[in-house]
Parts: structure tokens; sequence; C-alpha cells
């Protein structure tokens, strides 16, 4: 199968594709061409398009233990990269653009809260980054830090992802009538697609990446 | 048939048990369900899927310790009418935590009374919320959360018990469909609620 045809299933792959560091200049090639040509694990690679395309889909325990550790957290990388460097930043040029009309006090309330969504948002990624991807990479190059396991990781999702309910809730129902309809369900747009697409990153991180890491931590025992 | 509301008894007494599913059952009202001699995880996990429209309690099931805050924790599983069944050693405290209560003294006629009474009460409090405007009271509570109150704090103020400052929050986020206390902050700011200066 070519990388084309999978994209043309679910163009949502697109993401995945570049989260990892396929190019889309190779999207003509098979599969594990353009794999070999990123440098990812085939395998691993259909396991996050699957959980990416189908929602529900819960991966056997040998595809969690036959996937390569170091790819998804290639993939949970990049995936920071574009939370962070471009939906979020995204989001807010829609927020500052949907207030635009409100009172300075409508105004402040609406943005503080989005800019308090994004720097918890922002924060939970860096423990990540700076703590959990660490300690793994430390257990793949063989050494298992005391005092640590990743049971410490598997933590509040859901804090996050509540505030995100509400934040689509006020946007939908509650904002003051002078801001734009146009914009709004644009934003809308915007916080739905975040939000699945967050909710998949975690179904990875919880599902894939945690159980992996565990098989790692009893096999080093 | 279709219209018996569903009835869940939970009862260390195996006696009670038979004598109140009978009398329910009798009435036509009401259908019992199941019966449960205690509330231990599973029964927790069975009442969340039946959810019934009535449940009806002997707090002895309760630890002594956490007896006061067992109505909450019911609250926690399902959304039913918690009816307690009456006994030695229970103190109005703990009595008033429920919709109602029920003496295993009282007559055939007392307790379907009693127990149709308590859903009645429950059923009129809840049509006339649903229309999704927040009452004054649920305004008022609003407010105190927008503030930054805890609900020890809300009660106090509001002279409310805890349970019931709760049950007003879980209404407060069903109609608004907003949970987090910086939602209903904005929520509540955006409708003139409060403002700004008290926030800060």
């Amino acid at each position: 199968m070519r990388l084309s045809d999978m994209l043309d299933m679910n163009y949502n792959l697109v993401q995945v594709i570049s989260r990892v560091g396929i190019e889309l200049k190779h999207s003509g090639l098979r599969v594990v061409d353009a794999c070999a040509f990123a440098g990812i694990d085939p395998a691993t690679f259909i396991l996050i398009s699957n959980v990416f395309s189908f929602p529900g889909y819960s991966p056997s325990p040998s595809e969690v233990a036959s996937a390569d550790i170091r790819d998804i957290i290639r993939y949970l990388h990049g995936s920071h990269t574009y939370y962070t460097g471009i939906a979020l930043k995204n989001l807010e040029s829609s927020f500052d653009l949907l207030v635009k009309p409100c009172d300075n006090n409508q105004k402040k309330v609406i943005l503080k809260f989005f800019e308090d969504y994004k720097a918890e948002l922002e924060k939970h990624f860096a423990r990540e980054e700076e703590t959990v991807f660490p300690y793994v990479e430390s257990l793949l190059a063989g050494n298992h830090p005391e005092g640590y396991s990743i049971s410490d990781f598997e933590e509040h999702h859901e804090d996050v992802d509540q505030k995100m309910e509400d934040m689509r809730n006020i946007v939908m129902k509650y904002l003051p009538d002078v801001c734009d309809e146009e914009t709004k369900m644009w934003v809308l747009l915007s916080i739905y697609r975040l939000r699945d697409d967050l909710r998949r990153h975690t179904y990875v991180e919880d599902n894939i990446l945690v159980p992996a890491v565990r098989n790692l931590e009893n096999d080093g025992k | 048939m279709e219209n018996k509301k569903t009835v869940v008894l939970i009862t260390p007494s195996a006696m009670v048990s038979k004598g109140l599913e009978d009398i329910l059952d009798e009435s036509g009202e009401f259908k019992v369900e199941e019966c449960f001699r205690d509330i231990s995880r599973p029964v927790e996990a069975r009442l969340g899927t039946l959810d019934p429209d009535v449940v009806i309690i002997d707090p002895s099931v309760l630890d002594f310790r956490s007896r006061k805050d067992g109505r909450s924790r019911l609250a926690d599983i399902c959304d039913s009418i918690v009816i307690a069944l009456g006994g030695p050693g229970l103190t109005d405290e703990v009595l008033r935590q429920y919709d109602g209560s029920i003496s295993i003294y009282d007559s055939r006629e007392d307790i379907i009374r009693k127990t149709r009474s308590s859903v009645e009460a429950k059923q009129s409090e809840t049509s006339v919320s649903d229309s999704g405007e927040l009452s004054a009271r649920e305004k008022e509570i609003l407010v105190c959360v927008a503030k930054g109150m805890l609900n020890k704090e809300i009660a106090d103020k509001l002279c409310l018990s805890i349970y019931t400052v709760i049950t007003h929050r879980k209404n407060i986020t069903r109609k608004t469909g907003i949970k987090t206390v910086a939602g209903l902050t904005v929520y509540a700011l955006l409708n003139n609620l409060i403002d700004m200066s008290s926030v800060q």
C-alpha cells in the first residue's frame, strides 16, 4: 500500500506523518519505504495511525510489546511541538479576533481563561519533555534511575480535558451577542479538532507508551 | 407496569428486606429490582448500572464514621432518590441528609405514602430546574464558587448543609455544561453575576 492511499482513507493522518518525520514528498512511496526514509518502524507507524483513525481502537498486548518506544516518543514529541508551536498559537489568534468586539472586562475574562488553559497544557507537556522522556531514554540506554517509575506518569489528563470542554461550552453558548457568528464557528471547529487530537495523544501515552515502558522496567529487574 | 418506579433496597436484615420488597411490589406503584446486604464496591458498581428511581438504605450499612456522609457518597454513584430506613441510633442530623425516611415500625400504608411523597417532592424540584435557567439560590452559590469559596465555606455562609451545596453545584453544572471553577467564573462574569474586582 502506498502512503498516499492511507492519506486518502483518512486525511487526518497528514498530521501523524509529519509528526514522525515522514515528508509529504514521499507519500507516493509504499508505506514501508516511506517509513524507511524517515527511519521509523513501520509497525509502530501503523499502530499510531490506527489509534488516530479509529476511535476506540485498542491495541493488543503483542502490538504494544513490539512497538518501538523511541518512535512512540518521536511521535509524542512531534505532537507537543505541533500543539505548542502551531495549534495553540492559532487558537490564540482566533480568540483575539473573537473577543475584539467585546468590552474590556469581557475581553479580559475570556482571554484569561484561555491563557490559563494554555499555560496548564504547556506545563503538562514540559513535564513530559523534561522528566518523562529523559527517564525513558535512560531506561532504553540500560540504566534504571532510582526512585522513579512510569506509574508516576499516569496522572491528571482529566483536568485539562475538562477545561477544554468548558471552553467549548462557553464559546458555543455564553459569549456576548456582539461576537461574530462566523468567527465563533471557526473557533469552535478549532477547539473540537484540538480536543480530538489531544485525546488520541493521551490515548497513545496511556495505552501504548506507559505499558511499553512498564514492560521495559520489568525486563530490567 | 411501565410507570412503576424502580427501587433498590440496601439493608443487612433479610427479614426487613423481604418485608419491604413485598409491601412495595404489592402496591403496584413500585418494583423492587434488587436487594443488597451491604454497600461494597461491586454493589456500588451495580447501583450505577441499575440507576434506580429510589434507593432505600439502612444507614447502618455505612461505616459509623462515614454515616454522616453516606448520602453524598450515594449521590456520587447514582441520581436516585435516597430514603433512609430509620432504626435505633439514627440521629436527626443523619436523617436530614436523605430525601425521606421510613421506619421499620411504619404501617404498610405509611411506607407507601412516605415513599411516594419523597418521589413527588424530588420530581417537582427537578422539573422546575430543567428549564436551563439558574434559580436564585443557584446563582447565589455560583457567585460564591466564582469568588473561590470552598463548599464548606459556602454552606456556612448560606446556612446550608454541605450536601445541599453539592447538589446545587451539580445542578449548576448540569444546566450550564460547565464544570471547572475557572469556567464557572467566566460564566458568572459574562452574565454579570459578579464584577471583575471580586474575583481578582
